[in-house]
């Protein structure tokens, strides 16, 4: 038995209920619920349109829901400004890489700390001592995520030139430097390679394992998605189709439905 | 998105900088301050005036630079900070008797909090449309300043006169080498504490923002209060400015302080490389000693031959004063490798 599964009695970390939203006439999501537990890798898969992109835009707080709750360890969220999510453990990399371009992998990474750390322009601009101290122990994180993430080459070079891998690495990296609770990965093998996919999924294995995190993995990639997810959620049409372990998901009829079209239409 | 925003985030409209690069080595900085230092000692009065205006000139720039190169924020409505913090120092001085040295930080303090109100309406603009915001603010601020029931303050058209400080503690030195001094410390000071700012984490936040606000938002980088912070910044710095303008000029009238001079600004900063900081003072020579060279070449048509140096440094170094100091470390390294 997985942690993952021990931990299914206890209560969610993250709990999405019955979230709807809905843009003008269009129904993007409807009655959506699903659990995360703590250790979790949860897979959300669906075709194009499906509403995977929408649900994690409310979770990141950039769309508001119509209706429904969303509960971060028994707490909704949505009373919070999108930049008051990464303070209390939710960090998320993008489907295209939304990194600083112009500035280095280590100032990348180093905003990342920004939820964790407090200062204030006076303080910053005179050097005080504290937010010298402040600064040190942010450095000292930072290489220790560079590290971890063999980005250390790179660290002082501006992230625009950087080959698309490495900067989705780069983003990676950004989002560990808050230590969240749970990371949002919409994406991450978009546009990788078959043996950079691979590499990917080890390394969300080992992120979980080894810093403890809870990873909601949005992606395309079914192989992907199979082979590290513990607990899969699909969606269609903005409504949960089917929900439970990998295998399970893959032998669902409506999923299948859904991915190949039936045989009556 | 909307195309406004577009302008920010996507096409780097505003030429970006890497952080390391945005400052001097060392050796650089220290014979640039050696000659500042040294440099009044030999020539008239009135090239040091022209000294202290460049150091004035080059701080609000500096200014400028912190909002347009650190948060990417741009601004047409600079000379409007500029007149607050003049006339701050001009009405303490001439109406309180407050000591000169002592207004700087008053202006700094009045035009933060002028900036920082002015930000937060401007938050819904971006790119072009907070150019047009801000250029509505300058070309608001004479008129304003000519107001009636202000006149007692300000003067009205009049404006009001500044007594220039004498050297204190008896110091062998003329009223405008002193002021020189002064300006020059407050300068310097002035310039260490934006770099550090923008090293920080502050900096960090608005460079963030520059870049990319829906990431720095999910970073839990609070995008209103670090661009409305971006303003209020600038504003204090374009005020102190405006400050140490009024003492070097003697004089704050409400036309001095005119569109012209926010174009000015932003002139001296794109000649100087937008978010190179050491570019600031390049700037400032270029918008003040340029037009008088215009004028020298033909007096007739010294808008005109402006016009064509103008178009001749953006057409051969389109990234300013920084781009030719990056290309001169090149030649350097190259020289030093033979």
């Amino acid at each position: 038995m997985t942690q993952a599964q021990l931990a299914q009695g206890t209560s969610p970390l993250l709990a999405v209920r019955d979230v709807s939203v809905v843009f003008g006439g269009i129904v993007a999501l409807n009655g959506v619920s699903f659990d995360m537990h703590k250790g979790q890798i949860l897979g959300l898969i669906g075709p194009n349109g499906a509403g995977k992109t929408t649900l994690f835009n409310c979770l990141s707080r950039l769309y508001q829901p119509s209706s429904g709750d969303i509960l971060m360890e028994g707490i909704s969220i949505l009373s919070r400004p999108p930049h008051r999510i990464a303070e209390i453990g939710i960090g998320r990399t993008f489907q295209n890489v939304a990194l600083f371009p112009n500035l280095s992998v280590m100032d990348n990474v180093r905003v990342g700390a920004h939820s964790k750390t407090s200062s204030d322009i006076i303080s910053d601009s005179l050097r005080l001592a504290w937010v010298r101290r402040s600064e040190s122990s942010v450095n000292d994180k930072v290489q220790e995520i560079l590290a971890y993430l063999k980005l250390e080459d790179v660290a002082h070079t501006v992230v625009s030139g950087l080959p698309f891998g490495t900067q989705k690495r780069v983003e990676l990296a950004r989002a560990l430097a808050a230590d969240p609770k749970i990371l949002l990965l919409d994406e991450p093998a978009g546009g990788l390679n078959h043996e950079e996919v691979y590499v990917l999924g080890d390394l969300i294995r080992r992120i979980r394992d080894e810093r403890h995190m809870t990873v909601l993995l949005v992606e395309h990639h079914m192989g992907l998605v199979m082979s590290i997810a513990d607990h899969v959620v699909a969606l269609n049409f903005g409504k949960k189709l089917a929900e439970g372990t990998p295998a399970q998901v893959q032998a669902d009829p409506d999923v299948i439905k859904a991915y190949l079209g039936s045989k009556d239409q | 998105m909307s195309a406004a925003e577009d302008v920010v985030t996507e096409a780097p409209a505003v030429e970006a900088v890497p952080k390391r690069a945005m400052t001097l080595g060392t050796g650089t900085s220290l014979l640039v301050l050696a000659a500042l230092l040294i440099m009044p000692v030999f020539v008239k009065n009135f090239i040091i005036f022209q000294m202290t205006m460049l150091l004035i000139y080059g701080l609000a720039v500096l200014a400028l630079n912190i909002l347009t190169g650190g948060s990417g924020q741009f601004s047409l409505g600079q000379s409007a900070f500029y007149a607050v913090g003049a006339y701050t120092t001009a009405v303490l001085m001439e109406h309180f008797n407050v000591n000169y040295a002592l207004t700087l930080p008053i202006a700094g303090v009045v035009c933060f909090a002028f900036g920082f109100l002015f930000g937060q309406p401007a938050l819904r603009l971006s790119g072009v449309y907070l150019a047009l915001a801000t250029f509505a603010l300058a070309t608001a601020m004479p008129q304003l300043l000519k107001l009636n029931f202000l006149e007692h303050w300000t003067g009205g058209v009049q404006g009001l006169v500044v007594t220039k400080p004498d050297a204190p503690f008896g110091l062998p030195m003329s009223q405008d080498m002193w002021l020189y001094y002064f300006t020059l410390v407050v300068v310097i000071a002035i310039y260490i504490f934006s770099v550090n700012l923008l090293r920080s984490r502050s900096g960090r936040a608005f460079m963030a923002i520059r870049d990319n606000e829906i990431a720095a938002s999910a970073m839990g980088v609070d995008v209103a209060l670090y661009k409305t912070l971006a303003f209020g910044v600038s504003a204090a710095v374009t005020g102190v400015a405006g400050s140490l303008g009024a003492i070097a000029v003697q004089f704050v009238a409400p036309d001095s302080y005119t569109i012209t001079l926010a174009i000015s600004l932003f002139l001296g900063m794109v000649v100087g490389g937008v978010g190179w900081l050491p570019g600031s003072i390049v700037g400032a020579a270029f918008i003040i000693f340029v037009p008088n060279l215009a004028e020298g070449i033909s007096k007739g048509l010294s808008g005109a031959v402006f016009g064509v140096l103008l178009f001749l440094v953006i057409y051969l170094v389109p990234h300013g004063a920084r781009q030719v100091a990056i290309l001169g470390q090149q030649f350097a390294g190259k020289l030093r490798k033979n």
